[in-house]
């Protein structure tokens, strides 16, 4: 019960940010929403709108006045949240009785409404849109200016577990999502949470980056954690480490350790699953671009250990994937994966795929995925050919690297 | 304890002059080599994107977070050029200083002379335009003038025990800023008028400067691939009109502009906008003699077919 009083009481104390440090705080006047800090770009650009390459470039979104239109109408619009929408229509063929997607559907349209809240913080909303209805996939408030170098953010947020848990759809290297993710962290749509989170950087020597985050959430996340009463609350922790290995060259690394009661928890005897996971990606993209050429190594391990009434569900997945650009608009890619289900770890699923991306300009990307992924327990081997559409407007915040 | 304070005290006394030292952190590395002109030794510079970098795709590297966190100011070329990297890397730097509106943030683009804002609509269709003007505003030497004048001004503003320093290093920035424009406006001279096609739009402020006459770029619309069609159209301008130069940005594929030269004869220039550009490109003024120096070389050896 004392948990639920200290996440109740977290919102509070950062919410005084001013307290900590007034003088720099007061300093600042809130941005005019067409500001640089406020305003932004739509998914990533080129070979971006896969999480990678995030350098977004300037996005046409606010435009001059329209002739005849009077200042008093524009200043009207400068506090108004950036605003986008990004659709994401999937085509499937071929035959997968076990993921039994449709032929096609629009199967996300993200809205996202960001703006700068006040001189302490700021606000992004990712509302999900779907053919099922409707879901706040995040909303939360960052909290910018708090001491002792301090990011915090309260509200709903993917929960900094590994790499690609973080990343929205749009910004991932392929359609999907891969198997550790579907089968260890609640399905295709990952762990998300709703909390408190607390970054704090950790600079080490040698202009290296390190972050500790240590995060605090509602003990129900979808699939994943099912809380048998309020005072049981999901954690997560996550560090990692970025070094720019040379100016073409950096190596980025986390690990990750999760908590929470799992679907087995009754009140009076919770049963926790732990996850831990590590992630790795290495990047090379020649700043000199004429070639536009750059490749993306990456790979994430995820542990699970569940804990039931009858025995401990232990297992774990993996995925490696690379993604190469071979022209200013053209990347190429490919995944191999496995994961074992974190409620019945006998079942163990594997898969490969490859993928083709082409993104006719930084607001639209266009890319089909051939995948073959075999069912544990089961006969079923699926070989499916998955073809995706992105396509963004409005002003999209950029994503973080 | 007395020890104990004493070493503290020897401690804090050692580490003074670095913390005395003013720590720039620039997008551009032409305003990086402006604020160390200007700064001289009382600064750190420091710039996120590259010289010979796309400086519309610049990757929001978290090593750049370390750069900012430690910053006293930040200097942006503004009409969100950087908006692609910047914004998340504010945000995660935790540093008050510098966020737009506080002090230590420095729009480079105020007071500059800003061309092809739109005024009508903008929208997608026309590619990347950029609904604030031109961002590459820096490739006119007398806005390099305003920038000088507007980071001396913050400078003094966030270290006034500098501000003599500041002014006497403005004063020769500015001294040698006008006896370079007069040899850079006499080489020019000759090709007033001159017709040119460059690849991206990236030279509206150089070509009123020198008035050269942008009669077509390479990319269809900005930040658009060239296509064969208009691939054709700029052959055809080229020929039609007698074109002698096609000037490239340093991060463009040359491949298509090398066709286009082979076929109409124009000589295709590789084109610097930024310090750093190339090795001899060291500072702002070097910028505009070794870019001055290229187009002159090829505008009077270039032969139309």
């Amino acid at each position: 019960m004392k948990r639920t009083h200290f996440l109740v009481l977290i919102p509070w104390l950062l919410a005084a940010p001013g307290a900590f440090s007034p003088d720099v705080a007061l300093a600042q006047e809130p941005a005019p929403s067409p500001t640089p800090a406020d305003a932004a770009p739509p998914p990533s650009p080129t070979p971006a709108p896969i999480e990678a390459p995030p350098a977004a470039p300037p996005p046409p979104v606010y435009p001059a006045p329209p002739p005849g239109s009077s200042g008093q109408s524009q200043a009207s619009n400068y506090f108004n949240p950036s605003i986008s929408v990004i659709g994401n229509f999937l085509g499937v063929a071929g035959h997968n009785p076990v993921e039994n997607l449709p032929a096609a559907s629009l199967r996300e349209s993200e809205v996202a409404l960001q703006a700068i809240v006040d001189p302490y913080g700021r606000a992004d909303f990712f509302l999900s849109f779907s053919e099922e209805g409707v879901e706040v996939e995040e909303g939360f408030l960052t909290l910018t200016s708090l001491p002792w170098k301090l990011l915090a953010k309260v509200g709903r947020m993917r929960v900094s577990f590994g790499k690609i848990n973080t990343l929205h759809l749009h910004v991932l290297p392929w359609p999907d999502s891969p198997l550790p993710i579907v089968n260890l962290l609640g399905g295709e749509e990952g762990w998300k949470g709703t909390g408190v989170s607390v970054a704090r950087l950790l600079p080490l020597p040698g202009d290296t980056f390190s972050e500790v985050t240590l995060q605090v959430f509602d003990g129900n996340a979808d699939n994943l954690f099912d809380a048998p009463s309020r005072g049981n609350l999901s954690y997560n922790g996550h560090y990692r480490i970025f070094k720019d290995l040379s100016e073409a060259v950096n190596v980025d690394l986390g690990a990750s350790y999760g908590a929470g009661p799992n679907p087995a928890s009754v009140k009076d005897d919770v049963q926790w699953t732990t996850l831990a996971g590590a992630d790795l990606t290495l990047r090379w993209k020649p700043l000199m671009t004429g070639n536009y050429h750059a490749f993306i190594l990456r790979g994430e391990y995820i542990h699970s250990d569940r804990r039931e009434p009858a025995g401990d569900q232990r297992g774990y997945g993996w995925f490696a994937s690379a993604e190469y650009q071979f022209a200013k608009r053209w990347w190429v890619g490919a995944r191999v994966e496995a994961s074992d289900h974190a409620d019945d770890t006998r079942l163990r699923d594997k898969g490969q795929a490859v993928t083709l991306t082409f993104n006719p300009s930084e607001f639209s990307q266009v890319r089909t995925e051939l995948r073959r992924r075999v069912y544990g327990g089961t006969n079923v081997t699926a070989t499916e050919a998955l073809f995706q559409l992105q396509f963004a407007i409005g002003a999209h915040g950029a994503h973080p690297f | 304890m007395k020890r104990l304070l004493g070493i503290v005290t020897a401690a804090l006394l050692a580490a003074a002059p670095a913390i005395a030292k003013v720590k720039v952190v620039s997008s551009l590395q032409d305003f990086a080599s402006i604020a160390q002109s200007i700064g001289g030794n009382r600064v750190d510079t420091f710039a996120l994107a590259k010289g010979y970098q796309d400086p519309h795709f610049v990757d929001a590297k978290p090593s750049f977070v370390l750069k900012l966190s430690d910053a006293d100011l930040l200097i942006v070329a503004g009409l969100e050029l950087e908006i692609g990297y910047l914004p998340p890397l504010i945000d995660q730097s935790r540093n008050d200083k510098i966020r737009p509106g506080s002090p230590g943030y420095l729009d480079a683009s105020i007071g500059c002379d800003i061309l092809n804002r739109p005024t009508t609509q903008v929208t997608r269709a026309m590619g990347d335009v950029h609904p604030y003007g031109n961002p590459h505003y820096w490739t006119d030497p007398e806005n390099g003038r305003v920038i000088a004048r507007a980071i001396a001004a913050k400078l003094s503003e966030l270290d006034p025990s500098g501000k003599a320093d500041y002014a006497k290093n403005l004063a020769a920035f500015e001294a040698k800023l006008t006896d370079k424009e007069k040899e850079w406006a006499g080489k020019m001279a000759p090709y007033a008028n001159t017709r040119i096609v460059t690849f991206h739009d990236s030279w509206p402020n150089f070509a009123k400067r020198y008035q050269l006459n942008i009669a077509g770029h390479i990319e269809p619309k900005p930040g658009i691939p060239p296509s064969p069609t208009h691939t054709l159209e700029i052959v055809n301008l080229i020929k039609n009109e007698k074109i002698k130069v096609i000037l490239v940005e340093p991060y463009f594929d040359r491949k298509t502009p090398d066709a286009i030269g082979a076929q109409t004869g124009a000589a295709v220039v590789m084109f610097y906008p930024s310090v750093g550009g190339v090795s001899q490109i060291t500072d702002y003024f070097a910028l505009f003699d070794y870019d001055i120096d290229a187009f002159v070389k090829a505008a009077g050896a270039g032969t139309a077919k």
